[in-house]
């Protein structure tokens, strides 16, 4: 009843080709958006932005960049974590090497080096598929661990192997509040997802979904798969680089390699599969969910605990957090094997038809 | 020329353990099409258990013989393998049937956590030590060729005899059997399997009971050597190069790409990691069997993909 799009015509190309066809979803993304730039600021408190707006606003741009690289193209990636530390480390080189390079730059030169060793590390995947590729998308991964733990020039010789940026700003902006901290995260994830959202929607991204839906026959009907598969790593190297440059700079501030390890990989392909292969709006699920389940957890478990007179050790805690983790996330791939974002379709589309489902 | 055949004779003993949790890969990939990531956390697992129970059983029983106990402990840990892989056909395999690979393989990590939280929680997460009354004590041998002998652990060449005996038994199995006739049959062609009434899912759980002894086996092996520790479940990912070396569905794949990746990453680490630092090892595996994959991309002995429109 609410929610159709009966009597909405399109009289233009312009109007048929919006990312929002039906006015009620472009209206709730503008109060979504309205929310989060003004609503979350005057409400939110420090711990709420520090602990989990900003990781949810990071990771889900690296979900972004990992979606588009196995949910969009089809290839299976275990490298996200590696990408990530590239952006960082190749953004930090960027910052303290150069003096007076502005901030934004930096990251977008971590990125765009996030992108070309993703170009490198992408051309196995023209000769290798599948799960096979996926191990040796873990070789990006191993090899960068060890990189940037043992060659002391990347590290900027650091003694301690820990690396650490200060006094960020941006046109005289300075970044240290969590608020100033979530502003520019959500700023740079708004204009990014936009551009991942009409990415997707565009040549390049029908190319994408071809190969993944076949490649040989993508190949037949034209399409380069030099070209397609490469560009696809290009692509979400770059979002997956700058994630990781925002991580080290914005979120951590001071970081080692270990926060860029294979966990993050696994975490990140979590996060995919779990919000929805091939969606934009599953990217944004999927880090919700993942980056609030342990917090969660975390907080919850003593109390349930207590309810029944049983009070729980903190290492107790931590496996049955693990315990509970992986029990979710089977369950959730059991229940829902195409991810959040297609429970959210076909919620949409029930309302539509709602209160008359015949 | 001594220290190298030494290297090498250390590579192989390490490629051996490889090959034993790549056994297990492939075993599972074989038979249910299952990537299984949680195959380090079941080694773990069945690794912490035996060593526990072995711990456990002389107080319970008051036996005092170690071998005795030993024994009980094995199979007991052998009884909670089944137990896994009958919890894992039921509660995970069975509902995610028909699954795309990259569901199935987050499912396995999902068994992963499970498995080490269980794991940790049950048998706590010190590091324990596994003792099997292997000898310890290194040999020299062949001190008439090479100048001053090769220095070679005891230990090494009874855990190489009993990996054999159990690829030995394996094979037995397979071939001499009608389970394992018909786990071979499920392995080549699941609808015609079914069709002349082999019980798939009764299969899953064979193939991954037996990939849990294997990995019960690895980690007695490893255990006795370096002790169990919560750090044993990454041996997975110690084991994935082996296994798209080899090739996912060949189990002789599995075993020599064990022993080229052993050897390959000894050799590294002693001859190539001083002139660019040490730690080479585990990415120095992952580039080998890339580079082998850029010239075979199914593995040296993976089935041929023949690609249709």
């Amino acid at each position: 009843m609410l929610y159709r799009e009966n009597g909405q015509f399109k009289t233009s190309y312009a109007a048929d080709q919006q990312i929002f066809p039906i006015a009620q979803d472009r209206w709730a993304i503008l109060g979504i958006l309205v929310f989060a730039f003004i609503g979350i600021p005057l409400l939110g408190d420090e711990y709420l932005m520090r602990a989990i707006l900003i990781p949810f606003l990071i990771l889900s741009l690296a979900a972004l960049g990992v979606n588009i690289l196995v949910g969009f193209c089809g290839q299976i990636t275990l490298g996200a974590g590696a990408f990530m530390a590239v952006g960082a480390y190749a953004a930090y080189n960027f910052h303290i090497r150069i003096e007076g390079l502005p901030l934004l730059v930096s990251i977008l030169l971590g990125g765009i080096t996030s992108a070309l060793v993703g170009i490198v590390f992408g051309i196995p995947s023209l000769r290798v598929r599948g799960l096979y590729l996926a191990v040796a998308t873990l070789a990006a991964q191993f090899f960068t661990d060890w990189v940037f733990l043992r060659i002391p020039w990347f590290t900027n010789n650091a003694s301690s192997g820990s690396v650490s940026v200060s006094n960020l700003q941006i046109m005289g902006w300075e970044i240290i509040t969590p608020f100033d901290k979530y502003m520019f995260c959500l700023v740079w994830l708004t204009v990014f997802a936009l551009l991942a959202k009409n990415m997707t929607r565009s040549a390049i991204g029908r190319q994408w979904m071809a190969i993944r839906d076949m490649d040989v026959a993508a190949e037949v009907i034209g399409i380069r798969p030099l070209f397609a598969k490469l560009s696809a790593f290009a692509v979400s190297s770059f979002f997956v680089g700058t994630a990781g440059a925002l991580w080290g700079f914005i979120h951590l501030s001071s970081w080692e390699p270990a926060a860029f390890s294979v966990d993050r990989s696994f975490q990140l392909l979590f996060m995919v599969i779990i919000g929805g292969l091939g969606s934009i709006m599953g990217s944004f699920f999927g880090a919700a969910f993942i980056v609030t389940l342990p917090i969660a957890l975390n907080q919850f478990l003593p109390a349930i605990g207590g309810l029944f007179g049983v009070t729980i050790s903190t290492a107790g805690v931590s496996h049955a957090e693990l315990i509970i983790f992986g029990s979710l996330i089977i369950f959730f791939l059991i229940k829902e094997p195409h991810g959040i974002a297609r429970l959210w379709s076909t919620g949409k589309e029930k309302l539509r038809l709602w209160p008359f489902p015949h | 020329m001594g220290f190298f055949i030494e290297t090498l004779i250390g590579g192989l003993m390490a490629g051996m353990l490889y090959s034993l949790v790549a056994l297990g890969f492939v075993l599972i990939y074989k038979a249910s099409g299952v990537f299984n990531f949680a195959q380090g956390a079941m080694l773990l697992f069945a690794a912490l258990a035996m060593a526990r129970f072995s711990a456990w059983i002389p107080e319970w029983l008051g036996i005092d013989s170690l071998w005795l106990a030993n024994v009980i402990a094995f199979f007991i840990a052998g009884a909670l393998m089944y137990l896994v892989a009958w919890l894992i056909e039921r509660l995970v395999l069975r509902p995610l049937v028909n699954q795309e690979g990259a569901t199935l393989l987050m499912a396995t990590l999902g068994i992963a956590y499970v498995l080490e939280g269980l794991g940790t929680s049950i048998f706590g997460t010190a590091i324990y030590k596994i003792d099997v009354g292997m000898p310890k004590e290194p040999v020299l041998i062949l001190e008439g060729i090479f100048e001053g002998g090769l220095l070679i652990n005891k230990e090494d060449f009874v855990a190489a005899l009993i990996a054999a005996v159990l690829v030995a038994l394996l094979t037995l199995f397979f071939q001499k059997t009608v389970t394992g006739r018909a786990l071979r049959a499920v392995a080549d062609d699941h609808q015609a399997a079914q069709s002349i009434g082999i019980p798939l899912n009764h299969i899953w759980v064979i193939v991954w009971f037996v990939a849990g002894i294997v990995a019960l086996v690895a980690g007695v092996i490893w255990g006795s050597k370096l002790g169990v520790q919560f750090s044993l479940a990454t041996v997975a990912l110690r084991g994935l190069p082996v296994v798209i070396l080899g090739g996912l569905t060949s189990i002789p794949g599995a075993i020599i790409g064990g022993l080229i990746i052993g050897v390959g990453e000894k050799l590294s680490e002693v001859y190539l990691g001083p002139m660019i630092g040490g730690g080479i090892e585990i990415w120095f595996a992952y580039q080998l069997a890339l580079v082998f994959l850029l010239f075979r991309p199914q593995g040296l002995f993976g089935e041929k993909i023949i690609d249709r429109v």
